[in-house]
């Protein structure tokens, strides 16, 4: 039986990698993906894992390389963060109007500029309409398990679309912390060899990444769509193999404190945990406070989310990015539309924090929950808060 | 829980100081947390890392600000940095210092608990370096627990390999030798 280690999130999602066995890692450094993709390169030198690593000039060419091994039949992996993978932006929507099964880790960092090496989440919102599926790690066992459930979504022939695996930069990915590393006979048994449905093979040569006149186009576009909100499905059999077989039960979108919560905090990623913590303590002075985290970004799991909040009567939304000059933050953005078809729907504030790497505390979430409160009782018009700013 | 807060400069390995005894932690099934204060690394300035231990789960990711124990690995720092800032009223203060903790007391009115040994010197003496970081693991060990002192010789070993003896020799001398007064 595995049992916990102490090991560095950014070592272990690399162990993970391996574990998935992959062919191929194209990949370029970048703050801070950088110790996943070195510890990668030094298993694959050190003979531990029999892959490709192809060391790129750019991100632009680590996902082009990863999208070509994949397509020749390759199980193919890269990881970035920030600017990274915003110089990948137009391969992103290559890789899933393509129907390329990869997996790639997001280390989420800010954007540029001013020039910010820290952890928010605009690096992967400002992807969020490339058809990927996007999963969210809230700790490094998560950030394991994400990853080979990942392979096992992408290459499923119903779903066939690239998987972001999205983790906190530094304030996730570069924390020692307990993880427990599957056994490879056991993540064998989960994740058989990638048999692809097409390939690029010579001796049966198709075309991919075709010409598509305005005859086609629409339809290609349909079919990608569907197959990304298919995907839901699929991830909840994957979940439920993994269940089976490692013990670990994933959902996608958590419940923490929920019940008979009348304010329920809802956050994505790592700031998670520290939101558990505030609500623990505000649980304890008697308050109706629980949280939900999304998961599941991408497709957005409505069902899911709208069972999850049928007890609110309010919700604070905890976004780390900005849709500058819209309503707020994307979470907030979704999480509003999607009510827009109830007719009862809690209150939702809506609170932007934690841009570039501003620490986010226990007692900013208490903040943050006691707002939403005051708010709702007088229901406060408001499109979004920004949190813990200097205005002097 | 147990909080943690180390002062070092970028180089003298206070980050590895905060891994290594979170590794030992969890390898006693303890739970266990450590991060640097995340930044380009700069050679030479002053660098926090933080620690976390705890027997249940830790849920909590935001950095270290009322450590029960603060640890500083470069005597130099106590002039340009509050070493003692947020720490708690029965916290405990472990520096790496020439002085006695009379001069310690004088020369910066700290009035709490500290724990004070010659880590340089130790160092020098059984490494030949003046990296401090493993040795002032055995200072904190003494002074305030969280591990125990065996159970460093499994991450110093995966570690150091080599010269991972006369890391855990420095250890124990900081162990032997530090000096704590409540």
């Amino acid at each position: 039986m595995p049992i916990q280690k102490g090991m560095e999130v950014s070592i272990a999602v690399s162990e993970a990698v391996k574990l998935a066995n992959v062919d191929v890692i194209s990949a370029y450094p970048i703050t801070p993906q950088t110790h996943i993709v070195e510890h990668l390169s030094e298993l694959v030198a050190d003979g531990e894992l029999k892959a490709a690593f192809i060391p790129v000039e750019s991100e632009h060419s680590a996902l082009s390389a990863a999208v070509g091994a994949a397509a020749v039949g390759a199980r193919a992996y890269t990881a970035t963060s920030s600017q990274g993978l915003a110089l990948m932006h137009e391969i992103m929507f290559v890789a899933s109007s393509m129907r390329i099964p990869l997996v790639m880790t997001v280390v989420n960092r800010a954007l540029s500029a001013p020039i910010n090496i820290w952890n928010d989440l605009s690096d992967i919102m400002a992807q969020r309409d490339c058809g990927w599926v996007q999963l969210f790690a809230i700790n490094g066992q998560e950030a394991v398990d994400l990853t080979l459930q990942a392979f096992k979504i992408a290459e499923d022939p119903r779903v066939l679309l690239p998987v972001a695996v999205n983790l906190d930069g530094f304030v996730l990915s570069h924390v020692i912390e307990p993880i427990e590393l599957p056994d490879q006979e056991a993540v064998d048994r989960f994740l058989p060899v990638f048999k692809p449905t097409l390939r690029l093979d010579p001796d049966q040569p198709v075309s991919m990444g075709a010409f598509g006149s305005p005859e086609v186009f629409i339809e290609v576009k349909k079919q990608v769509e569907e197959a990304l909100i298919g995907s839901q499905k699929v991830a909840a059999e994957v979940w439920k193999d993994f269940g089976d077989i490692f013990g670990r039960t994933y959902k996608p979108v958590e419940s923490y404190k929920a019940k008979g919560a009348e304010i329920l905090l809802v956050t994505m990623g790592s700031i998670t945990e520290t939101a558990m913590t505030a609500v623990d303590s505000m649980r304890e002075k008697g308050r109706k406070v629980g949280l939900i985290h999304i998961r599941l970004w991408r497709p957005f799991p409505f069902k899911e989310f709208f069972q999850a909040i049928r007890e609110a009567k309010c919700l604070a939304v905890v976004d780390r990015a900005l849709v500058p000059g819209g309503v707020g933050g994307p979470v907030g953005l979704e999480i509003k539309s999607a009510l827009f078809e109830k007719k009862e729907r809690p209150y939702v504030a809506e609170f932007v924090a934690g841009l570039g790497g501003r620490d986010l505390t226990v007692e900013v979430f208490a903040e943050m929950a006691a707002k939403a409160e005051r708010y709702a009782k007088t229901q406060k018009e408001m499109r979004y808060e920004m949190i813990g700013v200097r205005e002097k | 829980m147990t909080e943690v807060r180390f002062h070092g400069r970028g180089g003298q390995g206070a980050v590895t100081s905060a891994e290594l005894i979170a590794l030992a932690a969890i390898d006693e099934g303890q739970f266990a947390q450590a991060f640097p204060s995340f930044g380009p690394e700069r050679r030479g300035a002053p660098v926090v890392a933080f620690l976390r231990v705890s027997k249940d789960q830790i849920r909590i990711r935001s950095k270290v600000y009322q450590p029960d124990i603060v640890v500083v690995l470069d005597p130099t720092l106590m002039d340009i940095v509050d070493v003692s800032s947020g720490l708690k009223p029965k916290g405990i203060l472990v520096i790496n210092t020439a002085k006695t903790w009379e001069q310690i007391r004088k020369d910066y009115g700290f009035k709490g608990r500290l724990a004070v040994v010659d880590a340089d010197r130790i160092a020098m003496e059984e490494m030949k370096v003046p990296i401090t970081n493993t040795t002032m693991l055995g200072a904190l060990i003494r002074a305030a627990g969280i591990t125990r002192l065996e159970s460093m010789d499994r991450p110093l070993d995966a570690r150091f390999g080599k010269i991972a003896e006369r890391n855990k020799k420095a250890m124990q001398r900081a162990f032997d030798e530090t000096i704590i007064k409540e």
